[in-house]
């Protein structure tokens, strides 16, 4: 699917539209609309497998996806009720702000600027990345200093073109950004041959290189990581209802790791007598009321998806395609920075 | 807004009057339209304050914190939005002012191989005007893309057709003369050169008109334009500093160059809105009556004085005003450039957008440029328009 720079203006004004003709926004709407509608509509990324992407039968998977699911599960009972809208990174938020949108769940970097001015809130991050290069094999680059002077391709509308620039000017190396409107553009001039170094989030390059390098072997991805990246869902203002379920969702699938509840063991755990589990799951507490759910509320998310580690195992881990290191990704017991605040 | 009505006999305040009902209609129209403004204008204002979406111009003197990777001026990521997007602007001029210069001479050339006697000439003309006028731009510039990217030599074994001059991947890459105190002169000859040109040309047109005697004006003027340069060059102390484009390990760095992108650019818009022209072109030669032909023929002017001082003159009144329009749909398809990299004002706009999250802001400032652009190059054209139009005595 080619965005031409034609739809993103379309696409601009129509949002623009939308907030000039709608009326206000009011707390506690979105949930009502959501059932009423009987569908999530999700923002996601079209082209990054891994974290989303839609197989020729327009079934999506995906870290990103996975969350929108799992919402999905928690408030229609159902994973499969989700409308997906395609974004580019220059369209995300306006769609989200105009209400397209329920929840943009779209690599996304939370930043203070995003997080206080865009009219969003981010709920936390589902993946801690960092920017890094990827360079051909062939150049026999092996650091981020030998980069001097280099043509860098690079995705507009992103943190990444920012943390270029300061990287750049920082280590003196001079390097040139071609700026691109589309993931597929930015591709395409990388493979080509165009630019020396092809930047964004590492996961991202990852999931560029073995999805669109004709040998994966042939491109080197740089250990430098320049930036800190968490990337996570955001909700419109404004909705704090709707923003703690999406919030307590994701802390939901990280404390289920913690305590080993899987997606395969989840209804076997129904009868466990850690009072821990008996919570998350709501045999004992209704942990669900005080959110406005039911008390089966986790139990459908994690029965939907699985737990973090196996969202995580699935999409992007070491026996995917993609071959990520858990890394920053590990639960904050065994090294990494997956906290989640006790369901209680 | 004047009404086509006989004039008015007295002004009444009665709906008998047709003047009045006029003037009641007409300021009903403008309020209806200055009210669904204002609406539209605070429903925004209103739901963005409620969303928590903040809004101004006050972004425009914030650093931008983003580096452009190619300007007619140096630009510094320190450096404001504003300046970013005058740096865009230039971007944007500098490939819509070349593009018309370049379209133009392509497109006449074009047009008038479309009336030529030779068959060959003729049909290829009328080929590239339907390739290129069937096409869409996009695609177009896609193609172009793909040629720069994909077949030309990746910047390590870049092609030297002349020593310091390469073209590879990265772009056309060539020597430039480094600058020295001296180049001044060298500007000043060439403008008094350009000064003696207009000299000679206005003696010439004198001399024609009291002794009926034509007098070249192209060659010499050019002569002495040139003439001027290297003078001025010599008495500035002949500087011949050149900085010429370096391989290093990674790169070609120094010397001017021309990105793909920005080639990309040119080439593409040249060649498309060439296609349009050449038929303006044509019709306007067209256009002109067979009968003047055979009168400029009976007073033995020569093909090239009877193009020149019988056929264009006409011909121009007839090109001119939807030239001017394919000179503004050239500077607006500009903005296309966003889908090859090449950093125009659109571009600019569309990373100021997301990383301040200024949407409307952005979007006007773009539009309020363009309009610009647009309205100056009509007055540009129009102005040119009074000057060909029939001089009645």
């Amino acid at each position: 699917m080619t965005k031409t720079p034609l739809k993103t203006a379309l696409g601009a004004l129509i949002a623009l539209g939308a907030l000039a003709a709608t009326l206000p926004a009011q707390a506690g709407k979105t949930i009502d609309t959501i059932k009423q509608r009987g569908q999530l509509v999700c923002g996601v990324n079209p082209s990054l497998p891994g974290f989303s992407a839609a197989d020729s039968q327009g079934n999506w998977a995906g870290l990103d996806v996975d969350v929108c699911k799992a919402v999905a599960a928690t408030l229609l009972s159902d994973a499969s009720k989700i409308k997906w809208v395609p974004l580019n990174a220059a369209q995300r938020f306006a769609a989200l702000q105009a209400g397209e949108i329920d929840i943009l769940s779209r690599n996304t970097t939370w930043t203070l600027t995003r997080d206080a001015s865009l009219g969003l809130h981010f709920t936390g991050a589902t993946y801690y990345d960092g920017q890094g290069f990827m360079v051909t094999k062939k150049s026999k680059i092996s650091s981020a200093k030998q980069l001097k002077g280099a043509t860098v391709c690079v995705q507009s509308g992103t943190t990444t073109e920012k943390n270029l620039t300061d990287y750049s000017k920082a280590a003196g190396l001079n390097m040139k950004s071609v700026v691109f409107e589309t993931q597929e553009a930015t591709n395409k001039a990388y493979f080509s041959g165009r630019c020396q170094a092809y930047t964004t989030d590492a996961s991202g390059l990852a999931s560029v290189r073995n999805k669109e390098a004709g040998n994966p072997e042939d491109h080197v991805i740089l250990p430098e990581l320049i930036s800190k990246e968490p990337l996570g869902p955001s909700v419109r203002r404004g909705d704090d209802e709707f923003f703690a379920i999406v919030k307590w969702v994701v802390f939901a699938l990280v404390e289920a790791e913690e305590y080993g509840i899987t997606q395969a063991n989840v209804d076997q755990m129904k009868t466990s007598t850690d009072p821990v589990v008996q919570r998350i799951l709501g045999t004992s507490e209704d942990t669900g009321k005080l959110l406005g759910l039911d008390k089966d509320w986790a139990y459908r998310a994690i029965k939907a998806t699985g737990n973090y580690g196996e969202i995580f195992e699935r999409n992007v881990g070491p026996k995917s395609a993609l071959k990520l290191p858990r890394g920053a990704n590990n639960l904050w017991n065994k090294g990494g920075f997956m906290y989640a605040p006790p369901v209680r | 807004m004047t009404s086509s009505s006989p004039p008015p006999k007295a002004r009444s305040f009665s709906w008998r009057s047709k003047s009045f009902r006029n003037l009641v209609y007409q300021l009903t129209a403008v309020a209806l339209v200055i009210a669904l403004g204002a609406y539209l204008m605070h429903n925004t204002l209103q739901n963005m304050r409620l969303r928590g979406i903040q809004s101004g111009f006050d972004f425009i003197a914030q650093p931008a914190g983003f580096s452009i990777g190619e300007s007619v001026v140096p630009f510094d990521s320190a450096e404001s939005y504003g300046k970013a997007f005058l740096v865009g602007l230039s971007n944007t001029l500098r490939v819509a002012i070349i593009g018309v210069v370049l379209a133009t001479l392509l497109g006449t050339l074009v047009g008038i191989g479309r009336l030529s006697h030779n068959f060959l000439l003729r049909t290829l003309c009328g080929a590239y005007v339907e390739v290129f006028r069937n096409v869409p731009l996009l695609l177009q510039l896609f193609i172009w893309y793909f040629v720069m990217t994909e077949l030309l030599p990746p910047i390590e074994t870049a092609m030297q057709p002349v020593a310091g001059v390469f073209f590879s991947k990265n772009g056309l890459q060539y020597p430039i003369p480094l600058w020295a105190s001296g180049h001044w002169l060298t500007l000043a000859g060439l403008l008094a050169g350009g000064v003696g040109a207009w000299a000679w040309a206005r003696a010439a047109r004198s001399h024609l008109y009291a002794t009926g005697l034509i007098r070249p004006v192209f060659w010499p003027g050019l002569g002495i334009v040139v003439a001027g340069g290297l003078l001025g060059w010599l008495v500035g102390g002949a500087p011949g500093g050149l900085d010429i484009p370096e391989k290093t390990e990674l790169n070609v760095v120094g010397g001017g160059a021309v990105t793909p992108e920005f080639l990309t650019m040119l080439i593409g818009l040249t060649v498309y809105t060439a296609s349009y022209i050449a038929e303006i072109v044509r019709g306007g030669i067209q256009a002109v009556p067979f009968g003047q032909h055979e009168a400029a023929a009976a007073l033995g002017l020569s093909r090239r004085m009877e193009v020149r001082l019988v056929q264009m003159p006409q011909a121009l009144r007839v090109i001119i005003p939807p030239l001017t329009s394919q000179y503004l749909n050239l500077t607006k398809n500009s903005s296309l450039a966003v889908a090859v990299g090449y950093p125009d004002l659109v571009s600019i706009s569309n990373t100021s957008l997301n990383q301040t999250g200024r949407a409307i802001e952005c979007i006007a400032l773009v539009m309020a440029c363009y309009l610009t652009l647009s309205l100056l190059t009509a007055a540009f054209m129009n102005a040119y328009n009074k000057r060909s139009l029939i001089k009645e005595r």
